[in-house]
């Protein structure tokens, strides 16, 4: 287990270093002068040529990279052009904004999900399975700014149950302490403010989680199906086990290996994905801080931000497959 | 795993009634008596921190937009997200009327300028503190102008990438260019600074007005030093708060300002809502007070809302298909107008800006000072067209190539329906079209070093000077750069010179006005809108005054429940 993680870490290295080099040649790749581009149709020449000065742009494309990665081995990740600030430091409000959307998300998309689709399996063929596959199938296809949109008409325009966007009351915001902000809300003791910002997760959350909930759920109904008809589930149920026992205590069990997978597979993919959603929502996250460096032609920021999804989406992995084992004592290393 | 699945689905299912269960009642007062909170907020005002503080009446402001500021170093930027909150926290010498690019005192309540144009006065506000207590002076002022002016100035922060590109534009370059303007800065005491010109401006005063060059406290700049990007100190009406990145930006009421009475709101949030549906929504659910960047298609439902006031900024751009008239074939006059008399603008501004904009004739917008009313219209007129296509020799029509722009800009929401517009019309009198497409950056290089026939761009103003629109567009000596129509003639070029060297703004209007006469007969453009961009306010805002430069103050503005 310690040598798996071990080699497991290691091979991030080659990972990272394929990254950078992707990274830094898709930025070059793309047409165009970035200080045209930030200063736009009113630049002057003068103006232009102060900008790739002041950006480092002038240098040849391999020491900019050289300089780029020895800053990164430094724990450097750059310097925004746009805000000026060193990327370290004002990278992180972001990734915990998306953290706390991706956890709930995931948190919805799970229960809904993995329940819908034990009770599909369970009760094959039956009118819920039906409606549960049903929706599933909505659920994948649906466009997730139209679902988003929706939400903001029928459950902030018209009902005004929740907030239409925003992490938290913008009249009055709070002192972040760890930028989780349910979790700095609960650390400042007020819960009331605890309660305002988990509503204004709900919308959100269901909208980033509905793909990833239609998925969990298909994939829990068929891995479930498949278990169900495996020798030893007949051995319990011949040992007289109730049905709910079967279920969640041995067949769930043998089941959740491939819907871990989905698991860990789209929680890396709504890190890095959530831009519609952020958009939307005016949710402040990793998505759309990306996004905007990208119209902005802020390079370091794109390269970082790209970098520091990549990490995520690997570190998650590992832990899914470290958590084969636990679920399954049968895999070995 | 029984145990714990069950365990996570009944908390859920608690969360969500618990939730349900705190909608409904946001007006009833037992929801403010939570729990005394540790957190570090001064005011005991703004204790009750939950949705009820909204209808408790605290004077707050939220004005929404679609993009972050880029800095809040007024100097630095040339972003318009940026400057809308710099405006209420940093003042310049003068400003501008609430309506209208003309000059009205700031900081400066009075100013002389010498007979030759050369050197201008500013009588300056006493008493006047920055944010942080220090004093407002003449000094203050001179330290600013260097700041731009000079790359090596030790608050000039260089080498953190700080770049004053409106100055150079603005005032012609920088200390010890060829064409800088100002030539040197004299504090004459506390109160009175001179500024003596290297050679006159027509339009020095009205750049003083934009909000790219309002006065920072020298003492910030000591303090925050490459950082004053995120720690804005002016003398505005407005103190800086906060900044969060991509969410929000808060500003509260500055006690000492200059103004007696202002300002009148207790503090303004300036909040990013990127998408403009979910932005209207917002406005709709009372959880903002302004939005900008409306749909002009959302404009009919807004004014029929009740609740909503439907505002429309002055028209302060123009957009405009270009000839290079320097290349085969639109070398030939005939043909430009030709193809002139052949768009039709008002489909133009129908299909696209929902009536939200006026057909131009000139390029310049119709508010400013000099516009040419009297040039008549290339009117729509598909068989007169003909005729001189004919006349310019293409009896039988002829193929040409559109380059249309890849995004969409205030002047020209969307490029792509504009040049199917215009297709669709040359198709008409025989002139076949085809539609190229670049990228931004590439298509701003190649139409700067001539490589298209016709092209589709805008401008938008900054100072109000009717110089910015026609000396960049159309000056001989711009041709390379912004003048992309490559438009040289020599009458123009002496026209907008004597322009902008002349002092006395009834000569300025009257030499501009007769520039759009002759740029009219030679139609190096195609002027098409000018756009009136909307905006909406909930009904309970009043004495807001949209700006056609997007940044207003808000000193005024109040909040009536």
């Amino acid at each position: 287990m310690f040598a798996y993680t071990t080699r497991r870490l290691l091979m991030l290295i080659p990972v990272l270093i394929g990254m950078t080099l992707i990274t830094f040649s898709i930025v070059h790749l793309i047409p165009g002068n970035p200080a045209q581009v930030i200063l736009g149709e009113t630049a002057s020449e003068t103006a232009i040529k102060d900008l790739e000065e002041s950006m480092g742009l002038n240098e040849p494309y391999f020491v900019q990279y050289t300089i780029y990665v020895s800053d990164l081995l430094q724990g450097d990740l750059g310097t925004s052009l746009k805000s000026k600030t060193a990327i370290n430091k004002e990278i992180w409000p972001y990734i915990a904004a998306t953290f706390e959307l991706t956890i709930f998300a995931m948190l919805f998309a799970i229960i809904i999900g993995v329940n819908a689709g034990i009770i599909s399996a369970w009760r094959q063929n039956s009118w819920f399975d039906f409606l549960a596959m049903l929706f599933a199938l909505i659920g994948v296809s649906i466009p997730v700014f139209w679902l988003a949109l929706m939400e903001q008409w029928i459950f902030a325009q018209e009902l005004g149950w929740f907030p239409s966007s925003g992490r938290q009351d913008t009249r009055d915001p709070m002192e972040p302490i760890t930028y989780f902000y349910v979790l700095d809300s609960i650390l400042h003791g007020d819960f009331a403010r605890t309660i305002t910002t988990l509503k204004h997760l709900v919308l959100p959350s269901i909208a980033l989680g509905t793909i990833p909930m239609a998925i969990i759920a298909r994939m829990t109904r068929s891995s479930m199906l498949e278990v169900m008809r495996s020798d030893y589930i007949r051995t319990v149920r011949a040992k007289g086990s109730g049905q709910f026992l079967i279920i969640y205590k041995h067949a769930l069990k043998n089941a959740l290996i491939p819907v871990l997978t989905v698991i860990g597979l789209q929680t890396g993919v709504l890190l890095g994905g959530a831009i519609l959603t952020e958009t939307i929502f005016s949710w402040p996250g990793i998505g759309r801080y990306i996004y905007e460096a990208i119209t902005f032609r802020d390079y370091p920021v794109i390269q970082s931000g790209i970098l520091v999804i990549a990490f995520l989406f690997v570190i998650i992995n590992l832990i899914v497959d470290l958590l084969y084992k636990f679920i399954d004592p049968r895999i070995n290393y | 795993m029984k145990l714990r699945i069950s365990l996570l689905f009944s908390l859920l299912l608690a969360l969500v009634l618990v939730l349900a269960a705190c909608n409904g009642d946001d007006n009833e007062p037992g929801d403010n008596n939570n729990e005394p909170n540790n957190q570090e907020n001064n005011e005991p005002a703004e204790d009750n921190n939950n949705d009820s503080a909204e209808a408790s009446g605290d004077n707050v402001l939220i004005f929404a937009r679609g993009g972050d500021s880029e800095s809040l170093d007024p100097g630095s930027t040339t972003d318009g997200e940026s400057s809308r909150v710099t405006k209420q926290v940093l003042e310049g010498l003068l400003t501008f009327e609430d309506e209208s690019f003309e000059v009205a005192p700031s900081l400066a309540h009075d100013w002389d300028v010498s007979e030759d144009g050369l050197t201008y006065t500013f009588y300056l506000e006493e008493g006047v503190k920055f944010h942080d207590g220090t004093d407002f002076n003449a000094e203050a002022v001179k330290i600013n102008f260097e700041r731009w002016a000079d790359p090596s100035h030790e608050y000039a922060f260089t080498d953190d990438g700080y770049v004053y590109s409106m100055y150079g534009t603005m005032f012609g370059g920088y200390k010890g260019d060829e064409g800088h303007v100002i030539k040197e800065i004299n504090v004459i005491n506390d109160h009175e600074i001179e500024f003596i010109l290297n050679r006159p401006l027509g339009f020095f005063l009205q750049n003083l007005g934009m909000s790219y060059f309002a006065i920072t406290s020298p003492a910030a700049l000591e303090e925050y030093g490459a950082t004053i990007n995120e720690n804005p100190v002016g003398t505005g009406p407005f103190k800086f708060v906060e900044w969060r990145k991509n969410e929000s930006i808060t500003l509260e009421k500055f006690e000492d300002y200059r103004v007696e009475g202002l300002p009148k709101l207790d503090s303004v949030v300036f909040t990013v809502i990127p998408d403009n549906a979910a932005r209207l929504i917002a406005l709709k659910s009372g959880e903002i007070d302004i939005m900008d960047g409306l749909n002009p298609d959302d404009a009919a439902g807004v004014e029929s809302d009740e609740n909503l006031i439907l505002f429309e900024r002055a028209e302060n751009n123009f957009g405009y298909v270009g000839f290079n008239t320097q290349k085969e074939p639109f070398d030939n006059k005939e043909l430009r107008q030709a193809i002139s008399y052949a768009i039709d603008r008002n489909a133009i501004a129908e299909a696209l800006y929902a009536g939200y904009a006026v057909p131009a004739k000139n390029p310049l917008p119709p508010s400013y000072m000099g516009y040419n009313d009297d040039v008549e219209p290339y009117a729509y007129d598909p068989e007169k067209a003909k005729e001189l296509l004919a006349e310019a020799g293409y009896p039988d029509g002829l193929e040409i190539d559109l380059w249309t722009m890849p995004v969409a800009r205030p002047y020209m929401p969307d490029p792509e329906t504009v040049a199917l517009i215009i297709q669709g019309n040359l198709a008409d009198i025989g002139v076949t079209a085809n539609i190229h497409r670049e990228e931004w950056a590439p298509y701003l290089e190649k139409t700067m070093n001539g490589e298209h026939q016709m092209y589709m761009l805008g401008w938008s103003g900054t100072n109000g000077d009717p110089d910015y629109f026609l000396s960049s567009l159309l000056h001989g000596s711009n041709v390379g750069t912004s003048n992309r129509s490559f438009y040289v003639n020599s009458k123009v070029d002496e026209l907008l010179d004597a322009a902008k060297v002349a002092v006395d703004q009834d000569e300025r209007a009257s030499l501009y006005s007769e520039a759009q006469a002759l740029i009219s007969e030679d139609v190096p453009m195609v002027p098409l809108v000018h756009s009136r961009p909307v905006l909406a306010t909930t009904n309970a805002v009043v004495n807001y005054v949209p700006h056609p430069s997007t940044s207003e103050s808000l000193a005024e503005v109040e909040i009536q429940k």
